[in-house]
C-alpha cells in the first residue's frame, strides 16, 4: 500500500528529535542580541515540528491497518539489540499535540517574554527535544534520556525570567523530579535485571515467561517505575509541586509544562498495556486498581483545588491535575472504547489548559501585577479584597450608567476566551470537552463491556464511583471557572482594559480554534483515537512492528551510533 | 561481596533519604547527591557481580555471562552519573540563587516561625 510521505519514511520518524536539537544547536550560535533572529529560528522550528507531526500523523492515516506502525532503527541494529524509535497512532496524537501547543506558545512568548533571560528558544527546542523523544522511544533507558532532557531544559525554563518565586518554586521542583528520576532509574535496573532487556516490546514478550521466583521483583520493579512516571503525570499525592511551581514560571513556559504531565500520562498508559497487557501472565493488568483508584483520588485533589483557587494560575495549575486524574483512572479501568475517549478527552483538555494559563497572563497584566513585587506563596491565595469593600463599590456604581457602554475589545476578548476556556476544563457544550466527556460516561455505561470486563471489582463499584466523580469534578470545576470568570471580567468595570498586542492573542485564538475543530471533525478524531486505544489493548501488532523491523543492508552497522547515543 | 555491595547501597540510600528530608538546602544536595551514588551503584548490581572479567569478547571463549560480565550496565551506570552529575551541579546553582535572594539556606526561603 502506497501513501504520502513514503519516500521519507521511516527517516521521518526522527525528525521530530533531531529538528528541536539541530534547532537549539543553532540557536547556541546566535548571540542574544539578535532576539529577531532568534526567535525566527525558534518559531519556524517549532513550526516545522508541528508539519512534521502533521505529515507522520497522514502518513499513518494513508496506511490505516496493521502496517501503520513506524519503526526506525537510528542505530542500524536490530531491535532488541539497538535503540528503536516507534511512532505509532498514539505517539503521532501526541506529537500533534506537542506541536500545537509549542506553537502557540513559541508564538506567545515573542511579544515579550523570550527577552527576560538568555537562552529562551535554545532550552525552548531542547525542551520539545526531550517531549518528542519520550512519545517516540521504543525502550526503557531512552526513556530515561529524554526524561532527563525534558527535565533538564524544564529546569532552565521554569527560572526563566528570574526572581525570589522562580528560584523558591524551582529549587523544589528540581529537588522532587531528581529524586523521581531516581526512581526511575531503579525502576529501569530492576527491569534490566528480572527481563534481561531494555526494549519494550522485548520486555513485554519476556514478562510471561518469567519464573514464579522472580515475579516479586518484577512487581517491585514495574511499581517502582510507575511511582517515577506517575509522579510525572501528577497523581496524587505526588503532585503538590505542580500547582506552586507551574503558576511560578512564566505565562508561555507553563503553557509548555502542560504537555510534561501529558508524558507521565502517555508514559504510564504505553507501558501498563504494553508490559503489564492481559497477555503478561500472573502479571496481567498488575496495578490497573491502584490506576484507578490513584486516578479518583487525583480528581477528588484537583476538583477540591480548583474550588479553593483565587488566581487564574492556580485555576489552570488544578484543571491540569483534574484532566490527569481524569485520564488516570479512565485508563486503568483499561477498555478500548474508554481509552480512546480518554485520548480525545487528553488533547482536548490540553489544548484548554494551555490556552488558560496564556490567558492568565493577560488577564493578571492588567491587574498592574508587573508593577507590584511578586506575590508571595504564602499569601497567594488571599482574596484580593474584602468582600464589603466589593460590595460598597457596587453601591456606587448604581448612579453610574453601565448600559450603553461600548465593552473595549481587548476585555471582550478575554472575556469570551476565558467563556471558550472554561467550557472544555468543565466539560459543557458546545466545544470539543462536553464531547469527550460524553464519549467516557456513555463508555462507563456500555452494559456490553462491564459483561465482558475481566475484572469485575473495575466492571462495577469503580466504573460507578468514576461515573459519578466525572460529573462531580465537572460541577465543581463550573463553580470554581464562573466564580473565577465573575471576579476577573466582570466586577472590575472601573480598571483600564488591558492592552494586548495581536501576536499574543493569535496563539490563544489559534489554541481555541483547535478546540472548536475538535468539536466539529469530533467523529474521525474520536475514530482515531479509538483505533489508537485498540492498538494499545492489544499490544501483538507493536511487537511484532518492533521485533520485525529489519536494518537497513549495506550501510555500515552499529558501532559508534549506538555509542552516541547511549551515553548522551 | 555481595553482602559488602547491598550494606554499601543501603547506607548511602539511608543517609540520602535522611539528609534530603532535612530543611537546609546544602543538606537537600548533599543527600540527592548520596542518593544518586546509591543508585549506580544499584545499577551496577543489576548486571550480575562478577570479578575480574570483561565485558569485551576475546575469539575461542564461548559468549555467554559465565566468562564475561554484561557490559549493557555499564554503559547505562556511565550515562546515569553523567546525567546525575549534571543535574545535581544545576541544583547547587539554584541553591546559590536561592541563597543570595532570600539571604536564608532554607528550604522554603525562610526560617519557620516558632
Amino acid at each position: 500500500m502506497s501513501g504520502r510521505y513514503d519516500a521519507l519514511m521511516p527517516h521521518l520518524i526522527a525528525a521530530p528529535v533531531v529538528l528541536p536539537l539541530v534547532a537549539a544547536a543553532a540557536l547556541l550560535l546566535i548571540r542574544e542580541l539578535h532576539y529577531h533572529a532568534k526567535a525566527l529560528i525558534g518559531v519556524a522550528a517549532t513550526v516545522g515540528g508541528l508539519c512534521v507531526a502533521i505529515m507522520l500523523m497522514a502518513w499513518i492515516h494513508d496506511h490505516g491497518g496493521p502496517a501503520a506502525i513506524g519503526v526506525y532503527l537510528p542505530s542500524n541494529w536490530r531491535a532488541p539489540f539497538g535503540i528503536v524509535l516507534v511512532a505509532d497512532r498514539v505517539a503521532v496524537l501526541m506529537l500533534v499535540l506537542t506541536g500545537v501547543v509549542s506553537v502557540a506558545a513559541a508564538l506567545f512568548s515573542i511579544a515579550r517574554w523570550h527577552r527576560a533571560g538568555v537562552h529562551y528558544h535554545t532550552l525552548f527546542q531542547l525542551q520539545l527535544a526531550g517531549v518528542n523523544g519520550a512519545f517516540l522511544t521504543g525502550d526503557l533507558f531512552n526513556l530515561f534520556v529524554f526524561f532527563e532532557v525534558m527535565l533538564a531544559a524544564s529546569y532552565g525554563l521554569l527560572l526563566h525570567g528570574s526572581g525570589a518565586l522562580r528560584v523558591r518554586a524551582g529549587l523544589k521542583y528540581i529537588a522532587f523530579n531528581l529524586l523521581a528520576s531516581s526512581l526511575l532509574l531503579v525502576g529501569i535496573a530492576i527491569l534490566y535485571g528480572v527481563t534481561g532487556t531494555l526494549n519494550y516490546a522485548d520486555i513485554a514478550q519476556k514478562v510471561s515467561q518469567i519464573p514464579a521466583a522472580d515475579r516479586g521483583l518484577l512487581h517491585a520493579g514495574a511499581a517502582i517505575l510507575g511511582i517515577a512516571v506517575l509522579a510525572k503525570a501528577a497523581m496524587w499525592p505526588l503532585n503538590f509541586w505542580l500547582a506552586s511551581a507551574y503558576s511560578a514560571a512564566a505565562a508561555p513556559v507553563a503553557a509548555v509544562f502542560v504537555l510534561l504531565t501529558k508524558v507521565g500520562v502517555y508514559t504510564a498508559l504505553r507501558l501498563w498495556t504494553l508490559l503489564l497487557s492481559a497477555d503478561a501472565g500472573a502479571s496481567a493488568l498488575f496495578g490497573g486498581d491502584t490506576l484507578i483508584a490513584g486516578g479518583l483520588a487525583t480528581l477528588a485533589f484537583g476538583a477540591l483545588g480548583i474550588l479553593a483557587s483565587q488566581q487564574l494560575r492556580r485555576v489552570a495549575g488544578y484543571s491540569l491535575i483534574i484532566s490527569s486524574g481524569t485520564s488516570l483512572a479512565v485508563i486503568g479501568v483499561g477498555d478500548a472504547t474508554l481509552i480512546g475517549a480518554a485520548l480525545f478527552y487528553l488533547v482536548g483538555s490540553t489544548v484548554a489548559s494551555c490556552a488558560l494559563y496564556l490567558l492568565a497572563e493577560l488577564t493578571e497584566r492588567s491587574r498592574e501585577i508587573d508593577a507590584a513585587p511578586p506575590i508571595r506563596e504564602d499569601e497567594s491565595d488571599r482574596l484580593p479584597y474584602r468582600l464589603e469593600d466589593r460590595e460598597s463599590a457596587d453601591d456606587d456604581a448604581d448612579d453610574y450608567a453601565l448600559a450603553g457602554q461600548a465593552i473595549p475589545a481587548a476585555t471582550a476578548f478575554l472575556g469570551l476566551s476565558f467563556i471558550g476556556c472554561a467550557l472544555m476544563i468543565a466539560g459543557l457544550p458546545p466545544l470539543s470537552g462536553f464531547i469527550a466527556k460524553f464519549a467516557m460516561l456513555g463508555a462507563l455505561l456500555d452494559t456490553g463491556a462491564v459483561a465482558a470486563a475481566t475484572r469485575p471489582m473495575a466492571a462495577a463499584s469503580m466504573r460507578i464511583t468514576l461515573f459519578a466523580m466525572l460529573l462531580v469534578s465537572g460541577l465543581l470545576s463550573t463553580i470554581a471557572l464562573s466564580r473565577a470568570g465573575l471576579r476577573h471580567f466582570w466586577s472590575p468595570h472601573d480598571r483600564a482594559p488591558p492592552r494586548l498586542r495581536i501576536i499574543e492573542c493569535l496563539p490563544i485564538t489559534l489554541l481555541l480554534l483547535t478546540c472548536a475543530a475538535l468539536a466539529i471533525r469530533a467523529e474521525p478524531v474520536l475514530r482515531y483515537t479509538r483505533d489508537a486505544a485498540q492498538g494499545l489493548v492489544d499490544p501483538a501488532r507493536y511487537i511484532d512492528a518492533v521485533m520485525s523491523a529489519r536494518p537497513t543492508p549495506g550501510a555500515a552497522s552499529g558501532g559508534p551510533v549506538t555509542v552516541g547515543v547511549a551515553q548522551r | 561481596m555481595e553482602i559488602l555491595l547491598a550494606a554499601t547501597i543501603g547506607v548511602l540510600t539511608s543517609c540520602g533519604v535522611w539528609l534530603v528530608l532535612r530543611p537546609r538546602t546544602f543538606q537537600v544536595l548533599i543527600g540527592l547527591a548520596l542518593l544518586a551514588y546509591a543508585v549506580n551503584l544499584f545499577i551496577f548490581s543489576m548486571g550480575s557481580l562478577s570479578v575480574g572479567q570483561e565485558p569485551i569478547i576475546r575469539p575461542g571463549v564461548p559468549a555467554d555471562l559465565l566468562h564475561y560480565t554484561d557490559p549493557l550496565p555499564q554503559a547505562l551506570v556511565l550515562t546515569a552519573i553523567v546525567i546525575s552529575f549534571a543535574t545535581t551541579a544545576l541544583f547547587l546553582v539554584v541553591l546559590l540563587a536561592s541563597r543570595g535572594l532570600t539571604d536564608s539556606d532554607h528550604v522554603d526561603g525562610e526560617e519557620e516561625r516558632p
